[in-house]
């Protein structure tokens, strides 16, 4: 990327354009974190545990059987919750990822590009000139903190729920093993990284998009679509070998982390799958925003 | 592409795209010796099957205030975005500032302030966040010194003491204020304003356009579009006239007003006789109106004209060449629809 600062003179003009990269970085933020939309979304996010945690607190009774007239099988770590409140954050995390947070990602990525065009500010930032390049890297890096803060918190709220629901202490993994609370909290961490790295991925096909239209709706919508569409074709048994090519399909291959020992292929396959989604789509954005006409 | 030989230097010199952090090479070619801020060859661009611009030759002096006139459609604000690197022209070339654009977009933009088709903001901010946040956005803008320069713009167009306040509470004229005040955070070369006054109110007409000599002042070039012509009157040196795409005049103002065909105007009571006059010495358009009889005076001197009427026995009570209006002027350049008011 090129972050050559055109007025500094040469000696230390390097580390004046990253000083200057990280204002706009942090005007971006400042931004993203403080509109009141996007608190909503970081709000209901956070709710679910709260939710869930007041639910299966005061349902304990009757969370033997799971529904009688449900699909079978409840989600993961549902049954461990009652025994140990750091399964909430695991069990908020595979609920929230199934739509919750793709839409609350799909929102804040879609209206990126599409934003600031629609708002008319894009033509101000560009004849500043902010730089295509410039502009759209620090918009990606926006994306990426706003989906690792979302997964931050939702694990951060759900387990101060937990802890004050539930009893905690020595955290049993799926593959039967205990290990120290300590330990649990720390493969939770892990967790919610390589979830916020799988929603940094579909941040990237959200700013690509964006790139594409001056309508953030048009734009969240098609990457909700995009999502949805994924998680279903990837519930379809008869065409699983397409599976490993969609982009949602490793996003609960975290529970690889709660085994020991942990299960490296299938967690770097999956961050493989996120690694590669983000450049392919970062490239269609770039050669779509550095070309583009800006007429809104 | 080849990392190579001076040979191949050549042949490539001139193919940099648009690409980002293409700083211009000081070569011959970016040098602009004749002092325009504003220099266009052919500038042309196409919209699918339509011609927005149609290969238009700019040449806005330094130092002079530029009216970029035309009615709404025919292609001014099209131009503008070409000139700032938005759009890709798909013909001619262009340069800003004698930088060649849109390739030194990024050497060349940060010495030019522009308003873009009205004022746009983000609405939950105040409008020093606002301007705090385009600051941020300029590579060549130091932190330390943005605090100073965004009360300084501020004020300069008088809205520090509203600075606090939301941008969705400001009266369109504020916003539109501040959208200049934007383009002045840092000094300028030359400001590119599009259509400034839209949309206000007579004061704020007069604020925006008194802003606007101030600018002129201090030895900034401003090439200003609009539709209005008093606006244009009002401000400007220079002007161009567009119309459907093409640049129909270029020129000073007095230039444009000399365009104008002189007529001549005869006040008498005997008009039918007078009017027989102007025909015989062959004056073209000739109309009577109450007591007053006009034509198109052509190449003849009016005294010579009134000699005539009084040797014919005209009575003649009053003479005049009135000149022809501004307005009339740009109906005659951009054909009838020219619509005033936007």
């Amino acid at each position: 990327m090129s972050t050559a600062d055109v007025a500094a003179p040469a000696a230390g003009g390097q580390l004046v354009a990253v000083a200057r990269w990280l204002r706009l970085l942090r005007s971006e933020l400042r931004l993203t974190f403080g509109r009141r939309r996007n608190l909503v979304l970081l709000a209901v996010l956070a709710a679910v545990p709260v939710l869930l945690g007041l639910v299966l607190r005061f349902s304990s009774g009757a969370s033997n059987g799971g529904g009688g007239g449900g699909n079978g099988s409840p989600p993961a770590f549902l049954s461990q919750v009652t025994g140990n409140g750091v399964f909430l954050a695991f069990l908020t995390l595979v609920v929230e990822s199934t739509l919750i947070l793709p839409l609350v990602v799909a929102v804040v990525t879609g209206d990126s590009i599409a934003g600031e065009a629609n708002r008319g500010t894009l033509r101000y930032l560009l004849t500043v000139p902010a730089g295509r390049t410039r502009l759209l890297g620090i918009k990606f890096t926006a994306n990426v903190a706003f989906c690792a803060g979302a997964c931050v918190l939702v694990s951060a709220v759900a387990v101060a729920v937990g802890a004050i629901l539930f009893p905690v202490g020595p955290v049993t993994l799926l593959s039967g093993n205990t290990v120290s609370l300590g330990e649990g909290m720390l493969r939770l961490l892990f967790v919610t990284l390589y979830l916020a790295a799988a929603m940094a991925a579909l941040g990237a096909i959200g700013l690509a998009i964006s790139t594409f239209t001056e309508h953030p709706i048009g734009a969240i919508a098609a990457v909700l679509v995009i999502a949805v569409a994924s998680e279903v074709a990837d519930s379809v048994s008869q065409i699983d070998v397409i599976h490993p090519y969609l982009p949602t399909h490793w996003w609960l291959s975290f529970d690889a982390l709660l085994r020991v020992p942990i299960a490296w292929p299938e967690l770097g396959h999956g961050l493989l799958s996120f690694a590669l989604y983000a450049v392919i789509f970062c490239s269609i954005a770039w050669a779509r925003f550095t070309t583009a006409d800006v007429t809104s | 592409m080849s990392l190579g030989t001076g040979q191949d230097e050549v042949s490539f010199g001139r193919a940099a795209g648009h690409g980002e952090g293409t700083a211009p090479k000081p070569s011959s070619l970016n040098v602009d010796a004749s002092g325009l801020a504003i220099a266009t060859i052919g500038l042309a661009k196409r919209f699918r099957n339509q011609m927005a611009v149609d290969g238009i030759d700019l040449a806005v002096p330094r130092g002079t205030v530029y009216g970029f006139l035309g009615p709404n459609g025919s292609g001014k604000t099209t131009t503008i975005r070409m000139l700032l690197g938005l759009i890709q022209p798909t013909g001619g070339s262009q340069r800003l500032l004698g930088v060649s654009m849109p390739a030194g977009a990024n050497a060349v933009l940060p010495r030019v302030g522009s308003l873009v088709e009205g004022p746009a903001f983000y609405p939950q901010l105040s409008g020093r966040d606002n301007l705090a946040r385009l600051d941020a956005a300029d590579r060549a803008a130091s932190p330390r010194t943005a605090a100073a320069r965004i009360d300084a713009a501020l004020d300069r167009v008088g809205l520090l003491a509203a600075a606090g306040k939301h941008y969705r509470a400001y009266s369109l004229g504020m916003k539109q204020r501040l959208a200049i005040a934007a383009g002045l955070l840092q000094p300028r070369e030359l400001m590119i304003l599009d259509e400034p006054t839209n949309g206000l109110d007579p004061q704020g007409t007069r604020e925006v356009r008194s802003l606007i000599r101030q600018i002129a002042a201090d030895g900034t070039t401003v090439f200003v579009s609009s539709h209005l012509l008093a606006e244009v009157d009002q401000i400007c040196s220079h002007v161009g006239v567009m119309r459907a795409g093409e640049l129909v005049f270029q020129g000073t103002l007095e230039e444009l007003r000399g365009r104008g065909a002189a007529r001549i105007l005869v006040r008498t009571g005997e008009t039918t006789l007078a009017a027989r006059v102007l025909d015989r010495l062959g004056l073209t358009d000739v109309h009577v109106d109450g007591r007053e009889v006009t034509a198109q005076l052509g190449e003849l001197a009016p005294e010579a004209v009134c000699a005539e009427l009084v040797h014919a026995g005209v009575p003649v009570a009053g003479l005049d060449t009135p000149r022809a209006s501004l307005e009339d002027l740009f109906v005659e350049l951009t054909g009838e629809g020219f619509d005033v008011n936007g």
